[in-house]
C-alpha cells in the first residue's frame, strides 16, 4: 500500500502546485517540496520499521495488486525488493533536491513546472516498482512526457530541438518496447492459455532462439536508448545541456537509470539465452561508450554537454558490468546507478549555480572561481574527483567491482574499459582546470559563494557519495536479497543457445 | 423495361461526365459547385433508375437522401463562396491556393 | 598496541576536517597547531609503538587493527583494516617523522600565504593517505591510499593556481601516474582472478603454490604491478611529471615528491616481494629501469639551472638506485636507501626552500652564490645534505645505503657488472651536480641580495634533519666494516636476505673504487665550477646543443607531446561535434527533403487535385477489371 501512496502523493501534489499557484508561487514550491519529502520520507520510515523483518529469503519486500484490466489480464501490481528499494530513495532524494534547484531559477508558470516536475517523479518511481508490463510501459510514457514538457518550456536556448530529439529518441524505443511487450503477452498466452502482462507469470514463458532474441532487442534497444548507449546516445547531450538545472539533475541522476534497471529487471532475467548470446557485442559497445563518451567530453567547451558526455562514458560501465552476468559485476553496476545519480547530479547543480551567477555555460569564460567562491571550489571538487573514480567516494567501488567482475569474462575488454579512468582523469581535471583553477577571470561582480540552499543541496549530494564510498556493505546487502536468491536466473556467460 | 433503365443510365453517365468536365474546366468557384450538384444529381437518377429496374423501394430513399445531402453540401458550400468572396474578391480556383505546401 | 594502529592516519584525517570545514574562520595560530599538531601527535604514537614492537615483537611479526568491513560482495571482500610490520614501521617512522619537521617548518614557511588553512588540510590529508597506503593489509585499501595521496599531490602541486603553468603541472602530475595507477589496478584484478583474494598476507601466502616461476601470469602481474609503481616513483618512462611537480611549495616537494609519496612505488615492490621473487624477468626490468633511470636523470640533474629541478632529478636518480637493489634482490638495501634519503633530500628541499625564499622567490642557482656567508646555518646543513646526496665515505648517511647498493648490483645474484657500472657512473654524475649546486649557490659573488633571515622554527627541522643525514647510516654498517646491522635485521623480518653470488672479491675492493668515484666527482666539480668556471661551463657554446638535450630531460616531454597529446588533442578537436551526431541530421534531414518533394503535388490548385482523384478512381476501376 506504500508504494501506491507514495506514487498518489505525487500525483495529487503535482495537481494541487497547478491549482495553488494561480494564487501564490511561492505556496506551489512548498507544496512540491513537502509531497516530494513526504513520498521520500514513507519508503524510508516503512524500512526502518520492518527492517528486522526483511532477510535474505524473502525478496520481495512489499506488494499491491488489484485488478485493472481484467479482460486483458492486465493489473495494477506494484512490488519493491531491495533493487527497487534503493533507486526509489535516489528518486525522491533527488527529487527533493530538484525542487530546491528549482526554487529561484524558475520564474515562470512555475505552478505547471512543479507539475511537470512531480509526475515525472512518479513516473520515475512507478517504472522502479511496476510489476505489470502494461503498467511499466503506462509509467515509462508518463515519465517521458512531462520531461518533453520540462525541457521544451523552461530549458535553455536551443530548448525545442533538444526537447524534440529527446521526445523522437525515446519514443522510438519506447514504441519496440511496446510491440516486445505484446509479442510477449500473445506468446505467453499461446503457451499457457493465461492471457496476462504479469511480470512474474512472463517470467516462465519458454521462448525459441530467434523469437527469444528479437523480442529481447525490443526490450534493450528501449533501454539501451536510455541508458544511453553509443551510437544511441545522441539526444543525451542536447537534452542535458538545454534542459533546466533540475531537469538535468532529474534526466542524469534517474532517468537513465530507468534503463540500467529495465535492463537487470526485465533482459536479463525474461530472456536469459538471448542475452548470453549478445552478451559479447554489449559489453563491446560498453567500451565503445566509455572509449568514446570520455573523448567527446574531453573536447567540450560548454560545462554541461562536457558533464552530459561524461554520463556516455560512466554508463558504459554499466552495460560492461550488466552483461558480465556475475555477482560482483552487478553489484558494481547498482552501485553505479546510485553513485553516478549523486555525483554526476552535483556536477548538474553545480553547472546550474554557475550559470545563474555567471550566465554562460562555456568554460572558456569561467576560471580563477576557486578564489572568489572557496566553499563551492572545494566541494566541487569532491565531484570531480568521484567523477574520476578516486577511492573514499563511492564511484570508486562501482567502477572497481564492474572492472573486477568483467575482469574474468573478458580481459581485454575490461582492460580497455580501465584505459576509460586515465581518460576520465582527463576530463575531470579539464573540469576543475577550466573552471576554478587559473586568473579569476574580469567580471563586472565578483560571484557570491554558496547560498544556504545551495549548502544543504551539495551537503546532501556530498554525504551520500562519501558515505557510499566508506560504507556501502548495507547497499551490497539489499541488493544481494534482491537478486542473487531464488527466483532470478543469471544468464550464464558464454553459454547462448 | 431493361432498355428504358438502360437509357436513363447512360442519361446519368452523361449527366455525371458534363458535370466533370465542368469541375474541371470552370474556373468560377460557383460554376464548380453547380458541377458539382450536377453530378450528384446523375448519381440520384442513377440509383432511380435502379431502384425501378429491380422494384426496390430503396432507390429513391438514397435519392432522397443524395437530395438531402446535396441541399447542405450547398447551403455550406455557398456560405465558403460568400465568405471567399469576401475575403479574396475572387471567384477564381486559380487565385485560390492558401492550402499549399 | 593493536589499537593504536588507527590513531596514526586518524589524527591527520581530523586535522584535515577541521581545516577544510572550518579553515577559513580559524586565526592562523590555531591553523598552525592543528595542521602540525596533529601529525606530531601521530608521529608520537607512531615512536610509542615503534618502541613497542621492537621490545615486544608481536605475534606474526606485525600488529594488525581490523576497523570495519569495508565491502563483500561474492568471493571478494575487503576490509578496512590496518597492519603494522617491520616493513611498514619504517615507512610511517619516516613519513610522520619527517612529516612533523616538515609541517612545522611549514608553519613558519607558509605564514604569509593567504590560503593558510588549505595549504595545512592537504598536507594532513597527504599524510593521512600516505599512511594508510602503508598500513593497508589489503591491495584495495592500499589503492586507496595510493590514489589518495595522488589527489594531494594533485592539490598541493597546483596549490598556487592562479598560476597557469602551475595547474598544468599538476594535472601532468595526477595523469601520468593515473596511467601508473590504471596498470596496478589491472594488476589487483588478474591477482584477484588467480588467488581470489586481495589480502596481502595472503597473496603472499598463496603465491607460491599458485604460480610456476616465470609463468605469463606471474610475469604479467608482477609487470602491471611494477607499472603502477613506476608511475608514483617516476621511473623512466614515466618519469617527466617530477621536474614539473617543483611548481608546487618548497615543503610539498620535501615531503610527497621527495621523502614519501614518490616512494610509494619502493614500498609496493618490497611488499609484494613474494610475487617479484617468482618473476626473475621482471626483478631484471626493474633493476634495468632503475639503471637507466638513475643515468638519465642524473644528466638531466647536471645541466638544471632551477634548483628545484636540479634536486627534483637527483629525487629520479635516487629512487632509481632504490629500484636498482629491488631488482637485483637487495630488498633491505632499497629500503634503507629510502630511509636515509628521506632525510637527506627532505633537508635539501627545506634549505633550498629558505634559500629561495630568501632571495625574493629566485630559483636560478647563478642568480644566487655566497651564500656561505650570509645564510651560514642553512649554508651547513645543505653541505650535510648535499654530502649524504653525494655519498661522502663514512660521514654521510648516503654513503652507507649507497654503498649497499652498489656492492649488490655487482655481488648480488641478479647482479651483474653493467648493473654495477651504470651505478657506479651514477654515483660519479650525483657528485659531480652536487658539487656543481655547493659551489654555485653558496661560494662565488653574491648576486641577488638577502632581503630576510629566515625565522627560527625553520632552521631547526633544518638542522634536525642534518644530524639525520650525517647519522642515520650509522645503525647499518657495511659486512667488512662492523657487524652492526640493525637495520636489515629489523626489516629481515618482513623481507627476505638477498641471495649472493657463490665467488665474490672482497668487499674492500668496491668500497675503494665507489669512494674514488665519488671522490673524481666532487673534484671534478671543484675544477669545474669552482670561482669564475662554472659561469664559463655554463654559457660555452660549443656544449649548448648537449646542455639542451639534458635541460629538457633528454627530450621525454616533446616525444611525449608528439606521440601522444598532439594526436589525443586532434582527434577530440575534430570529433568535436560528434561524428554519430551527422548520421541523426542526416536522417533528419533525409524526412525533411523526402517532405519537399511529396509537398510539391500539395500545391493548392483544386483541380489538379480532382483530376488525381480521378486518376486514382481509373487505376483502383482498372486495377479490378484486370484482375
Amino acid at each position: 500500500m506504500i508504494l501506491v501512496l507514495m506514487i498518489g502523493i505525487l500525483l495529487l501534489g503535482g495537481i494541487a502546485c497547478w491549482l495553488v499557484a494561480q494564487r501564490s508561487a511561492m505556496a506551489a514550491r512548498y507544496v512540491a517540496l513537502i509531497a516530494v519529502i513526504m513520498a521520500f520520507v514513507i519508503p524510508l520510515g516503512w524500512f526502518i520499521q520492518n527492517k528486522p523483518a526483511i532477510t535474505g529469503a524473502n525478496k520481495w519486500l512489499v506488494q499491491y495488486q488489484a485488478n485493472w484490466i481484467p479482460a486483458f489480464g492486465i493489473s495494477f501490481h506494484l512490488a519493491m525488493d531491495g533493487l527497487s528499494f534503493l533507486l526509489i530513495q535516489l528518486t525522491f532524494l533527488l527529487g527533493v533536491l530538484a525542487v530546491l534547484c528549482s526554487w529561484n531559477e524558475i520564474r515562470e508558470r512555475s505552478g505547471f513546472y512543479f507539475f511537470n516536475l512531480l509526475w515525472t517523479l512518479a513516473g520515475i518511481a512507478g517504472v522502479f516498482v511496476a510489476m505489470d508490463l502494461f503498467l511499466f510501459y503506462f509509467f515509462w510514457e508518463v515519465m517521458l512526457v512531462p520531461m518533453y514538457f520540462l525541457i521544451a518550456i523552461w530549458g535553455d536556448f536551443n530548448r525545442r530541438y533538444a526537447a524534440y530529439k529527446f521526445f523522437i529518441f525515446t519514443q522510438t524505443g519506447g514504441l519496440l518496447m511496446l510491440l516486445a511487450i505484446l509479442a510477449l503477452y500473445f506468446i505467453h498466452g499461446q503457451q499457457t492459455g493465461n492471457y496476462t502482462f504479469d511480470y512474474f507469470a512472463l517470467l516462465n514463458t519458454t521462448l525459441g532462439g530467434a523469437t527469444g532474441r528479437w523480442i529481447m532487442l525490443g526490450f534493450l534497444i528501449a533501454f539501451v536508448i536510455k541508458l544511453p548507449m553509443v551510437p544511441l546516445h545522441n539526444w543525451l547531450p542536447d537534452a542535458h545541456s538545454e534542459a533546466p538545472t533540475a531537469g538535468s539533475l532529474i534526466l542524469a541522476g534517474l532517468l537513465l537509470k530507468t534503463g540500467a534497471y529495465g535492463i537487470l529487471r526485465f533482459v536479463l532475467p525474461l530472456f536469459p539465452q538471448a542475452s548470453a548470446a549478445i552478451a559479447w557485442w554489449a559489453m563491446l559497445l560498453g567500451v565503445v561508450g566509455i572509449v568514446y563518451g570520455a573523448l567527446l567530453a574531453f573536447a567540450q567547451t560548454d560545462l554541461k554537454r562536457l558533464i552530459a558526455y561524461t554520463s556516455v562514458s560512466h554508463m558504459g560501465f554499466v552495460l560492461l558490468g550488466a552483461f558480465a552476468f556475475n555477482e560482483i559485476a552487478l553489484q558494481g553496476v547498482v552501485m553505479q546507478l546510485l553513485t553516478h545519480g549523486v555525483s554526476t547530479g552535483a556536477l548538474f547543480v553545480m553547472a546550474g549555480m554557475l550559470k545563474e551567477r555567471l550566465h554562460t555555460r562555456d568554460i572558456n569564460q569561467m576560471g580563477g572561481l576557486w578564489t572568489a567562491m572557496p566553499q563551492m571550489g572545494g566541494l566541487a571538487l569532491v565531484f570531480v574527483m568521484a567523477s574520476l573514480g578516486l577511492p573514499l567516494l563511492g564511484n570508486f567501488i562501482a567502477e572497481f567491482l564492474i572492472l573486477m567482475g568483467s575482469f574474468p569474462v573478458n580481459p581485454v575488454l575490461t582492460v580497455i574499459a580501465s584505459v576509460g579512468l586515465v581518460l576520465a582523469a582527463l576530463y575531470s581535471l579539464r573540469i576543475a582546470q577550466k573552471v576554478f583553477m587559473g586568473q579569476l577571470q574580469v567580471v563586472s561582480e565578483r560571484p557570491a559563494d554558496l547560498s544556504a540552499r545551495e549548502w544543504i543541496i551539495m551537503a546532501c549530494l556530498t554525504a551520500a557519495i562519501i558515505c557510499l564510498g566508506l560504507y556501502p556493505q548495507p547497499v551490497f546487502d539489499l541488493v544481494k536479497g534482491a537478486f542473487f536468491v531464488t527466483g532470478y536466473q543469471l544468464p550464464v556467460a558464454g553459454v547462448s543457445n | 423495361m431493361t432498355d428504358s433503365a438502360h437509357m436513363v443510365l447512360m442519361v446519368a453517365t452523361v449527366l455525371f461526365g458534363l458535370g466533370l468536365i465542368g469541375v474541371l474546366t470552370r474556373k468560377n468557384v460557383v460554376f464548380m459547385l453547380i458541377s458539382v450538384e450536377i453530378m450528384l444529381n446523375a448519381a440520384g437518377l442513377a440509383f432511380v433508375a435502379a431502384g425501378s429496374k429491380w422494384q426496390q423501394p430503396d432507390g429513391q430513399v438514397m435519392f432522397l437522401f443524395i437530395l438531402a445531402m446535396a441541399a447542405a453540401e450547398v447551403s455550406v458550400g455557398l456560405a465558403l463562396v460568400l465568405q471567399i468572396y469576401h475575403q479574396h474578391k475572387t471567384m477564381d480556383v486559380e487565385d485560390l491556393k492558401e492550402l499549399r505546401d | 598496541m593493536n589499537q593504536l594502529l588507527a590513531y596514526i592516519p586518524a589524527f591527520p584525517l581530523i586535522g584535515f576536517l577541521i581545516l577544510s570545514l572550518f579553515g577559513r574562520k580559524l586565526p592562523k595560530p590555531v591553523i598552525a597547531t592543528i595542521g602540525a599538531g596533529t601529525v606530531c601527535i601521530a608521529a608520537i604514537i607512531t615512536i610509542v609503538l615503534g618502541v613497542s614492537f621492537l621490545q615486544t615483537p608481536p605475534a606474526g611479526g606485525a600488529f594488525h587493527q581490523l576497523l570495519w568491513s569495508w565491502f563483500k560482495v561474492g568471493k571478494l571482500s575487503i576490509d578496512i583494516s590496518l597492519q603494522v610490520d617491520a616493513l611498514t614501521l619504517v615507512f610511517i617512522f619516516i613519513i610522520t617523522f619527517v612529516g612533523a619537521l616538515i609541517h612545522i617548518y611549514s608553519t613558519f614557511f607558509m605564514w604569509h600565504d593567504g590560503d593558510y588553512a588549505r595549504f595545512f588540510a592537504s598536507m594532513n590529508l597527504f599524510v593521512c593517505a600516505m599512511l594508510l597506503l602503508v598500513m593497508a593489509d589489503n591491495l584495495v585499501l592500499l589503492y586507496l591510499g595510493w590514489e589518495g595521496v595522488g589527489l594531494c599531490s594533485y592539490l598541493l602541486i597546483g596549490f598556487w593556481y592562479e598560476v597557469p603553468s602551475n595547474c598544468r603541472a599538476a594535472n601532468k602530475a595526477f595523469l601520468i601516474t593515473r596511467i601508473g595507477d590504471t596498470a596496478l589496478l589491472i594488476g589487483l584484478f588478474l591477482l584477484f582472478r588467480e588467488l581470489g583474494t586481495l589480502n596481502i598476507q595472503g597473496i603472499l601466502q598463496q603465491a607460491p603454490a599458485h604460480f610456476t616461476t616465470g609463468s605469463a601470469n606471474i610475469v604479467l602481474i608482477t609487470i602491471l604491478l611494477m607499472i603502477g609503481g613506476m608511475g608514483k616513483s617516476a621511473q623512466m618512462p614515466l618519469q617527466t611529471w617530477l621536474p614539473d611537480a617543483m611548481a608546487g611549495p618548497s615543503p610539498v616537494s620535501a615531503l610527497i615528491h621527495a621523502a614519501t609519496m614518490v616512494t610509494a612505488g619502493v614500498y609496493l615492490i618490497a611488499r609484494m616481494h613474494g610475487l617479484f621473487q617468482l618473476s626473475p624477468v621482471t626483478m631484471t626490468i626493474v633493476a634495468i629501469i632503475g639503471a637507466c633511470t638513475l643515468l638519465v636523470a642524473g644528466c638531466s640533474a647536471l645541466a638544471q639551472t632551477d634548483i628545484k629541478r636540479i634536486l627534483a632529478y637527483s629525487t629520479i636518480s635516487q629512487i632509481g638506485y632504490m629500484f636498482l637493489a629491488l631488482g637485483v634482490g637487495a630488498w633491505s638495501a632499497a629500503i634503507f636507501h629510502f630511509f636515509t634519503h628521506a632525510f637527506f633530500k627532505a633537508l635539501l628541499f627545506l634549505a633550498a626552500g629558505v634559500v629561495i625564499e630568501a632571495l625574493h622567490h629566485e630559483h636560478n642557482i647563478f642568480m644566487m652564490g655566497g651564500l656561505r656567508k650570509r645564510m651560514p646555518i642553512v649554508f651547513v646543513t645543505f653541505l650535510a645534505g648535499a654530502a649524504a646526496l653525494s655519498a661522502l665515505p663514512l660521514v654521510s648517511a648516503g654513503f652507507f645505503s649507497k654503498d649497499a647498493i652498489l656492492w649488490y648490483s655487482w655481488s648480488a645474484a641478479n647482479g651483474n657488472v653493467f648493473l654495477w657500472l651504470m651505478a657506479l657512473a651514477g654515483a660519479f654524475i650525483t657528485a659531480l651536480y652536487s658539487t656543481r649546486l655547493m659551489l654555485v649557490v653558496f661560494w662565488g659573488e653574491p648576486k641577488t641580495p638577502v632581503h630576510e633571515a629566515p625565522a627560527q622554527g625553520m632552521i631547526i627541522p633544518l638542522i634536525v634533519l642534518a644530524f639525520f643525514s650525517v647519522t642515520a647510516g650509522f645503525i647499518e654498517w657495511p659486512h667488512n666494516m662492523m657487524h652492526l646491522t640493525l637495520f636489515s635485521d629489523h626489516v629481515q623480518k618482513v623481507l627476505p636476505e638477498t641471495i649472493m653470488k657463490a665467488y665474490l672479491p672482497s668487499e674492500w675492493f668496491f668500497q675503494a673504487i665507489a669512494a674514488l668515484v665519488t671522490g673524481a666527482g666532487i673534484y671534478l666539480g671543484y675544477t669545474m665550477y669552482y670561482g669564475k668556471a662554472g659561469v664559463r661551463w655554463q654559457q660555452s657554446p660549443g656544449l649548448a646543443s648537449t646542455r639542451e638535450f639534458l635541460f629538457s630531460g633528454w627530450k621525454f616531454d616533446q616525444l611525449y607531446n608528439f606521440i601522444f597529446v598532439k594526436p589525443f588533442l586532434f582527434l577530440t578537436r575534430i570529433n568535436k561535434s560528434d561524428v554519430i551526431d551527422r548520421m541523426y541530421n542526416g536522417i533528419a534531414q533525409g524526412s525533411l527533403r523526402l517532405s519537399n518533394w511529396f509537398s510539391v503535388s500539395q500545391n493548392g490548385s483544386l483541380r489538379l487535385y480532382i483530376v488525381g482523384v480521378l486518376a486514382g478512381i481509373l487505376f483502383i476501376i482498372t486495377l479490378q477489371l484486370l484482375l
